[in-house]
């Protein structure tokens, strides 16, 4: 238990929220690092070691799982229960007990569904990968963390519930909504099959619309909202300004929630499902752009009177290059999903670097600046061990990105002009071979790009083991310290 | 008029109340008497410790 020091706070529960930042810390690196085993095996072939454990198919959601939920999760878990009880200014409801619970069961169920995966245990489902006994055990899990968000939030002392808290309540009560939904699945065991194997039950075109209502929610609540709910808390926080507009945050969570669970058919475009279908998703997808830039807006106004702290404070940098991450890739999501770009960009890799410009440039990059927020608050050390190895981070990982996403945006969209390319007598004029030897030298940046990206983290790990240690870097400091949430 | 015919009749008019509930929502945030009260809210991550 945390012993509050001074009068009248409230007990928090801060060891438990220490727990979940160490776990998205480990969890990261994992995730990276499987990140860049199989952007090399895409790029190397012979790094598929030819075991059916090792090979990209079966890694691909190790990876995919252990950077959305095993790294975005505790990151989220982390962030919900910290602003929770901090701006309900009371402890957890349910207590270290509860929140316990939450986090030894979420890592069991990731240590299951990375095994499952490798072994060849899969639902087949993109980002709903676990099988029905994983699903079951990720249900119990939510609605644990439901009842300790609500409870607390029920018992709050502040009479006004933060807007970062609407997002967070947003993000668990949809993601239950998605994962019971998609996950209607019949093990094969109670008609004399295995117990490992199990069938949804839709199919067909109304399997694909199920999963991708799920998988376009789960980037849009899971990623989007649970992350913006970080950024309305922590923006404001380190930047010691207040919300920018409060009446617009206002307005972004609601248009967010009616038009973001319309998105889901942009994924399906030019498939069996009905014309009206796509239309209405493409429809909704490009009406998401009003929200999105209003929070983009929102986040980075509210750095406005205190815009020295982007050169002065590196985890400002993270936040606000967050927050223009957000914008871009919201910016061209939409545009992806107008059926005359997307008949040019689908199954490309414009939609993999599409993917992490959000991944990396708004969720990890806001993950990252709300970690070195809550890493000497947690520990109560006067500050970060140092800050100029958040800013090597910053930089590094940055890069990182630009080649990342850059080599995918030419890749893809010379992969889709080739497939589309016929010859004078109307054949094809590039065989699938030659596209996939034409795209080998964007593999090789690409991979190069998520090295510098796994090398950033590891300094910023480096960076948590000195802070918690005690230790503090000598070094020349930024003109003005950014080190406000190191009160303790 | 039976619970079937009633869902029919309310099933397309979705979008129009849910637009309205929207627009009553930007309108409620955008009044000017609220202005005050709402935007003290923005504050709250800074009083919190």
């Amino acid at each position: 238990m945390t012993q509050a020091t001074y009068m009248d706070a409230a007990p928090y529960q801060d060891d438990l929220i220490k727990k979940f930042v160490l776990a998205a810390t480990f969890w990261g690196i994992v995730g990276f690092l499987v990140g860049v085993v199989i952007a090399s095996q895409l790029a190397f072939p012979a790094l598929n070691l030819g075991l059916e454990w090792t090979s990209f198919g079966r890694l691909r959601p190790v990876h995919t799982s252990a950077v959305i939920f095993a790294f975005g999760g505790n990151v989220l878990f982390a962030t919900t229960f910290f602003v929770v009880q901090r701006t309900c200014k009371v402890g957890l409801y349910g207590g270290a007990a509860l929140g316990g619970f939450v986090f030894y069961a979420f890592q069991a169920l990731i240590v299951v569904a990375a095994l499952t995966y490798v072994l060849g245990i899969t639902q087949g489902k993109e980002y709903a990968e676990p099988e029905w006994f994983g699903d079951l055990l990720l249900t119990v899990i939510w609605v644990v963390y439901l009842v300790t968000f609500v409870g607390t939030l029920y018992k709050r002392r502040e009479p006004h519930i933060y807007v970062a808290n609407w997002f967070f309540l947003a993000m668990i009560v949809t993601i239950a909504l998605l994962h019971l939904g998609n996950n209607l699945a019949i093990p094969t065991g109670f008609f004399g099959g295995s117990w490992l194997k199990s069938y949804n039950i839709y199919a067909g075109v109304q399997d694909a619309m199920t999963q991708w209502w799920y998988g376009h929610n789960a980037v849009g609540f899971f990623l989007t909202a649970g992350f913006l709910g970080i950024m309305y808390y922590f923006v404001p926080k380190r930047a010691e300004r207040p919300v920018y507009s409060y009446r617009l945050s206002i307005v972004h969570f609601w248009a967010l929630i009616f038009l973001y669970i319309w998105a889901g058919p942009h994924h399906l475009h030019y498939t069996a499902l009905p014309d009206w279908a796509q239309t209405l998703g493409m429809a909704f997808s490009v009406m998401l752009w009003m929200p999105s830039w209003g929070g983009m807006i929102n986040g980075l106004m509210t750095l406005s009177g205190a815009w020295e702290k982007l050169r002065t404070d590196p985890v400002i940098r993270f936040l606000v290059t967050s927050i223009g991450f957000y914008g871009m890739s919201t910016f061209e999501g939409p545009a992806m999903s107008i059926k005359a770009v997307n008949s040019l960009s689908h199954y490309t890799d414009w939609t993999v670097g599409h993917v992490h410009s959000g991944a990396l440039g708004w969720v990890a990059f806001v993950s990252f600046g709300a970690l070195y927020c809550l890493v000497p608050v947690l520990w109560k050390r006067e500050r970060l061990y140092s800050m100029r190895l958040v800013s090597y981070h910053f930089w590094i990982a940055t890069i990182g990105i630009v080649l990342y996403i850059t080599a995918m945006w030419v890749s893809g969209i010379m992969q889709g002009l080739m497939w589309r390319a016929y010859d004078d007598l109307g054949f094809l004029q590039y065989s699938f071979i030659e596209t996939v030897a034409a795209m080998h030298p964007y593999y090789v940046i690409r991979a190069m790009g998520g090295v510098l990206f796994l090398v950033g983290a590891l300094i910023m790990v480096y960076n948590f083991i000195q802070t918690i240690l005690g230790n503090m870097r000598d070094e020349v400091p930024y003109e003005a310290t950014g080190y406000v949430l190191a009160r303790g | 008029m039976s619970l079937q015919e009633i869902y029919q009749l309310a099933r397309p008019l979705w979008t129009v109340w849910i637009f309205l509930v929207f627009v009553g929502i930007v309108a409620w945030a955008f009044w000017p008497k609220n202005k005050a009260k709402l935007e003290e809210h923005g504050s709250i991550p800074l009083n919190d410790d």
